[in-house]
């Protein structure tokens, strides 16, 4: 400690009057351009031909206000349809992947069906996927097989998206160095122990950005079981184009499936954010 | 008499090359052997080995007398015995420095949480680290981390603590820190099986110590014998490469 008190010197205040003004002036030119830019783009658009067809074939204010009890009664399906999905998909691939990591010898057959399951279903179209399920599992006449659409949507959904995600997990936990699990061991943890306390966790924060990624793509495939007659939002946006022959419901269903995912990417952002501030030890 | 750990003919081949080509070694309760010699002279092995971190290709290890390499004894319950402190300290930065502490006393040994809060907070307190339970291992020195992880290997009340290099990572200002903290536990009667370069620290602290050349123990013997007058000259050739420097 020095009893010298520090008066800020002219070079460093020359500094901060330097970059406030280059700020400042950067901010500016960012604004301009941003402006200029917007400006053109709907210049562009307004000045089209077809522009006045487009303006009330899909952005028909009173078509939209018709639509909208439709399509928000019918988006609250899509939502109840991918949060049940993403707690099943969650844990179908942390199995799976679970599966596909542990070295045991004796694991050797269940390893190979992870294997042929994360291949086929990440090889076939999602699409696909619904109508087999949708068409396929009520055919069966099995006893405890589900024949609401809801579930058979479900139980597709799971099944395409549990095989892209049980690869995130697995690449995540792949990710964490053997030494984590070593020093693990070497407490006297059990595999499982390590696996669950020291291997798994770390994993799961590294991945949580392409797992969210993965989710905001499944939150936009509930609208592959329209497909199938699931009235969920884009279907019932689609009943109500074809009364009018208007598209306005489409950009309503489309308003509808962005407001629920880019609050999830926002939140993505902050908890990868908060999660480096709090280990790095930075103030938050 | 039995001790602590007794190694006989331990061998480990990594593919055509053997590491380690039967090593003997005895430590008796309160014992501290520093083993010694060139990078790549398997002393890291040896402690995997003993640990049962890694599996041995022949030779048998015996904790405490009871022999720990046999398929049929549960590895993770030799394990809790022993404390193993490694040169990149592997904490884990997903836990706070008190969690890294308390996991293992919590999850392998069972202990109640408030029971394993309190030995690692005594435990950091007495080293120093008191003010650092809340944070997390990133936001530490080296020092600090790898006093941490000796807190770590120690609150479970080990039989024997092994030490891999744990000084070869931290800069020079930082490694007193540490071989204190490692002479402190020391004083208290843990017996240690220490593999290290820093020949002065062996001095200090080990009662004995192996050299290690050729896969094998080339020279045992009391710390100060070995390191200032070594019998054999290979011993000698690899002391003098650092009184040298």
């Amino acid at each position: 400690m020095t009893d010298d008190p520090w008066v800020v010197s002219e070079t460093q205040r020359a500094r901060l009057r330097y970059r406030r003004r280059r700020t400042l002036q950067r901010g500016l030119l960012a604004v301009a351009s941003t402006v200029v830019g917007l400006g053109l783009l709907s210049w562009l658009v307004t000045s089209a031909p077809g522009w006045i067809t487009v303006q009330a074939r899909y952005f028909d204010l009173d078509e939209a206000r018709t639509a909208l009890p439709d399509v928000a009664s019918a988006f609250w399906l899509n939502v109840r349809l991918f949060v049940v999905a993403e707690v099943l998909i969650l844990v179908v691939a942390v199995v799976v992947a679970l599966v596909r990591v542990v070295p045991t010898p004796a694991m050797a057959p269940v390893r190979l069906l992870a294997v042929v399951y994360t291949d086929a279903f990440r090889g076939t179209p999602t699409l696909l996927v619904v109508y087999l399920v949708c068409f396929g599992f009520p055919a069966l006449e099995l006893q405890g097989v589900p024949t609401s659409l809801f579930w058979l949507g479900v139980i597709a959904l799971t099944l395409s998206y549990g095989a892209y995600v049980a690869e995130v997990v697995r690449a995540g936990i792949v990710s964490v160095h053997p030494s984590q699990a070593l020093s693990a061991r070497a407490l006297g943890l059990t595999y499982g122990q390590s696996m669950r306390r020291v291997v798994l966790p770390q994993a799961m924060r590294r991945v949580l950005p392409p797992l969210l990624n993965d989710f905001v793509s499944l939150q936009k495939d509930t609208a592959l079981l329209a497909s199938v007659g699931l009235v969920e939002a884009l279907r019932a946006a689609d009943i109500q184009a074809k009364q009018n022959f208007d598209f306005t419901p489409y950009v309503v269903t489309a308003a509808f499936f962005i407001a629920v995912t880019v609050p999830v990417a926002r939140l993505t952002d902050w908890l990868a954010l908060r999660q480096a501030r709090r280990e790095q030890g930075l103030a938050s | 008499m039995t001790g602590v750990l007794e190694v006989d003919g331990l061998r480990r081949r990594y593919g055509d090359t053997d590491v380690l080509c039967g090593i003997d070694l005895r430590l008796g309760a309160g014992e501290a052997l520093c083993v010694i010699g060139a990078s790549g002279s398997g002393k890291s092995t040896l402690l995997r080995c003993v640990d049962l971190l890694e599996p041995v290709d022949d030779g048998t290890v015996r904790l405490d007398g009871r022999d720990v390499t046999d398929p049929r004894v549960d590895a993770d319950k030799v394990r809790r015995e022993i404390g193993v402190v490694f040169q990149a300290y592997n904490l884990f930065p997903h836990l706070t420095v008190l969690d890294n502490v308390t996991l293992a006393p919590r999850v392998v040994h069972r202990r109640s949480r408030g029971e394993a809060r309190a030995t690692a907070e005594r435990l950091l307190d007495r080293f120093g680290l008191g003010d650092r339970a809340g944070a997390y291992p990133d936001s530490l020195s080296g020092g600090q981390q790898q006093r941490v992880a000796l807190v770590r290997a120690v609150a479970t009340g080990p039989r024997l603590l092994l030490l891999d290099e744990v000084t070869s990572a931290l800069d020079p200002e930082l490694v007193g820190e540490v071989l204190d903290m490692v002479a402190e536990l020391r004083a208290d009667g843990m017996t240690m099986l220490i593999a290290t370069h820093e020949l002065a620290f062996a001095r200090d602290v080990a009662n004995r110590v192996a050299f290690l050349h050729d896969g094998v123990v080339h020279e045992e013997g009391p710390a100060t014998q070995v390191l200032e007058s070594p019998r054999r000259e290979r011993t000698a050739a690899y002391l003098s490469r650092f009184r040298a420097g």
